[in-house]
């Protein structure tokens, strides 16, 4: 088991065939990810080089293929369209890697999308190593195991999953929740999936800067994961106030969104919180060490 | 994207919420002309984005033409600084307002709740000041009502805000007009924030925004290409400006001041990625040095683009040595090394030690290639910002 996705998850690429959305199939199709079709509206009835067909709407592409999850490739101002268009053909898991859309859209579809899991926007996807990948991480940083994984940041997870694999410690399911202010998935979202899943064994919450996401995830854990071990990670500490860090979200107003509140947190729960992300394997492995003595 | 208060209140014009009788002017000839035309007491309101301008001397009041030019004369092109902003900001235009007769002062806003995903007012009947200031000192006059975006705004809304906020009676018929422009304005337009600080009732009953406090989302401007027009007029971070030329998105570079009592071994940082970038960062800190700077170079790292990130770096003249901070992932490290070799080669870049992290696809072959051509390449984030630190006292 992993969560949000297995070897059997049929997945639709919306925008399959645009340069980025085509590059990133092949990679996932490569990878063993059950690519079953996708959408690029005119391009219907056609195939890409792999055999997969190209549908002019999600519809089609469901009714066709029977597809669950979907990975959004489409420019900014298409965004929350293609999230709309996802939910109403029946898509039960969306990962939006769009980057760009605009606040008050994302605000009206995380509303009015109910039902459907939304992981992003602006984020890398989700990972479940040696079963599938719907997103467009690096897949040879990663290895099967029984690390959870989630984060706000992409190359930020892959320096720290890159480190974990060097220290034998693989991965369930690694997910890139998105650096924008509102996302369709947020840290206590994975952590009550992660809480149930056997083949996670420990999970490794890497946070930054901005909103209060890290604390309601120290909070969850307190109350509804005492046996399985947290090691978390705030970035951007060194960052000044007020200052947006490239992400949007990754920015501190006032007293919210402060590395000292977010790591004070952790640390009331008893969760460590490595300094570095070189930090983290060592931590891990201590922490699964106490809990299986 | 920021709003000067003369560009907020044609916003809030647009959506029905009424503003003071004025006229926008960027010369003392026009001020004159137009209390000429109209005569009476007017007040002239510097347009600049920095807070505190009253204070800092940016409002007058004329009763007569003359004074009106006089004023006017004195205030444009005139650097105001306060508190808030001790760099400052010159006066370029004004705004002409006819004299509010107060009977009370409110507040209104409307803004993103990032925890519950939804928009958020926030009122209080205690208008005219800092709201923050109100919310440290007296919470409990400041009401929030969270909006489902499902439904949108409806008239009960504003009502549940009036009552429980207890605004003043004569606010009453205007208030829910108020609120529905806010809202259609912060969804149509999609804004950060829309603030109306002081809404104020005057004496004959009327209620009007006598100031606007706009900031809109940057990703949703292409939806009003006149607003996003106005961008260019008004004034932004230079750090802003400086990521824009060189192709970078705006918001991927900045740079950052030294704190009090911190060690002087500067070092300039370049990452792909913004969570890698702020985590090389945390990694000069941790190893004893201060980052003079934020880069997040984006995916791919281009050579022309890696170039220019090293000009704009190294600009600062605190820099001492360089860290360039690449994940590899799906890039070939090989392809990156040779693209940052060919950008830096040249004799038209500013020389610092230059400590490379490089991993990925062929980082090897990478590593080779850097340390060929003189830099230091190295494996960890950790080893490479030690070793950047280092570099910084051998360097002048």
């Amino acid at each position: 088991m992993a969560i949000f996705l297995d070897k059997n998850s049929k997945v639709i690429v919306q925008g399959i065939t645009g340069r980025e959305g085509l590059f990133h199939t092949n990679k996932m199709i490569a990878y063993g990810t059950n690519i079953v079709g996708g959408v690029t509206p005119g391009k219907g009835g056609t195939k890409i080089e792999s055999g997969q067909p190209v549908f002019n709407t999600v519809k089609d592409a469901v009714e066709a293929t029977g597809a669950t999850h979907s990975i959004i490739f489409v420019p900014p101002f298409a965004g929350s369209d293609a999230l709309y268009e996802a939910y109403d053909a029946g898509i039960e898991f969306a990962v939006c890697i769009t980057e760009g859309i605009p606040v008050h859209e994302m605000m009206k579809v995380v509303a009015t999308t109910k039902g459907m899991r939304i992981i992003g926007p602006n984020c890398p996807g989700v990972i479940s190593p040696g079963k599938s990948l719907v997103g467009i991480m690096p897949s040879q940083v990663f290895k099967a195991g029984n690390i959870g994984m989630i984060s706000r940041s992409g190359t930020l997870t892959y320096e720290i999953v890159d480190g974990l694999t060097r220290a034998g410690l693989g991965q369930s399911t690694c997910v890139g929740i998105g650096g924008d202010t509102i996302i369709g998935t947020s840290f206590v979202d994975c952590l009550r999936e992660f809480a149930n899943d056997p083949e996670t064994h420990a999970v490794v919450v890497a946070g930054e800067i901005g909103g209060a996401a890290e604390e309601a995830a120290a909070e969850f854990i307190g109350a509804h994961m005492p046996n399985k071990p947290v090691v978390a990670f705030i970035g951007g500490r060194s960052a000044p106030k007020g200052a947006r860090l490239g992400h949007a979200g990754a920015i501190i107003s006032g007293n919210t969104g402060t590395p000292e509140s977010k790591v004070k947190a952790f640390q009331a729960i008893g969760a460590p919180v490595a300094d570095r992300p070189s930090d983290i394997p060592k931590l891990v492995a201590e922490r699964l060490k106490a809990v299986h003595a | 994207m920021k709003l000067i208060e003369y560009q907020g209140k044609d916003l809030f014009r647009r959506v029905g919420i009424p503003t003071p009788k004025g006229v926008f002017a960027t010369t003392p000839a026009e001020v004159k002309a137009f209390i000429e035309k109209n005569p009476g007491s007017w007040v002239l309101k510097s347009q600049v984005m920095m807070g505190g301008r009253g204070k800092a001397g940016g409002i007058k009041f004329a009763d007569t033409a003359a004074e009106g030019e006089t004023l006017a004369k004195e205030l444009i092109g005139k650097h105001l600084v306060s508190i808030q902003n001790p760099d400052g900001e010159t006066v370029k235009s004004l705004l002409v307002e006819e004299k509010t007769n107060i009977e009370s002062e409110a507040y209104i806003s409307i803004t993103v709740d990032r925890d519950t995903r939804t928009p958020v007012f926030i009122c209080s009947a205690k208008g005219g000041m800092d709201v923050e200031e109100v919310a440290e000192h007296d919470p409990d006059a400041i009401v929030k009502y969270w909006v489902d975006p499902a439904i949108g705004f409806s008239p009960y809304i504003a009502r549940a805000l009036f009552f429980a906020a207890k605004l003043p009676a004569g606010y009453g018929k205007t208030f829910p007009k108020i609120c529905a422009g806010l809202y259609d304005l912060f969804m149509d337009y999609g804004a950060n924030l829309l603030e109306i600080n002081p809404l104020v009732l005057t004496k004959d009953g009327a209620v009007i925004a006598a100031d606007a406090k706009v900031d809109l989302d940057d990703n949703a401007l292409w939806k009003h290409p006149d607003v996003e027009a106005w961008n260019k007029a008004a004034p932004s971070d230079e750090d802003q400006e400086a990521a824009l030329a060189i192709g970078l998105g705006m918001f991927n570079y900045k740079k950052l001041l030294d704190e009090a009592g911190e060690p002087a071994k500067h070092v300039g940082t370049i990452a792909n990625g913004a969570g890698l970038g702020m985590g090389t960062m945390d990694a000069v800190k941790n190893a004893g040095g201060s980052a003079t700077n934020f880069l997040d170079i984006g995916g791919g790292a281009q050579a022309e683009l890696v170039k220019k990130s090293y000009n704009l770096v190294t600009s600062d003249p605190r820099v001492k040595a360089m860290f360039i901070n690449i994940f590899g992932g799906i890039t070939r490290g090989d392809q990156v090394a040779l693209g940052i070799v060919e950008a830096l080669k040249g004799n038209d870049v500013r020389k610092v030690p230059m400590v490379i992290r490089l991993t990925g696809t062929n980082a090897e072959e990478g590593r080779k290639i850097l340390a060929d051509a003189g830099f230091y390449p190295v494996e960890t984030m950790d080893e490479g910002a030690a070793k950047a630190v280092a570099l910084t006292k051998g360097a002048n």
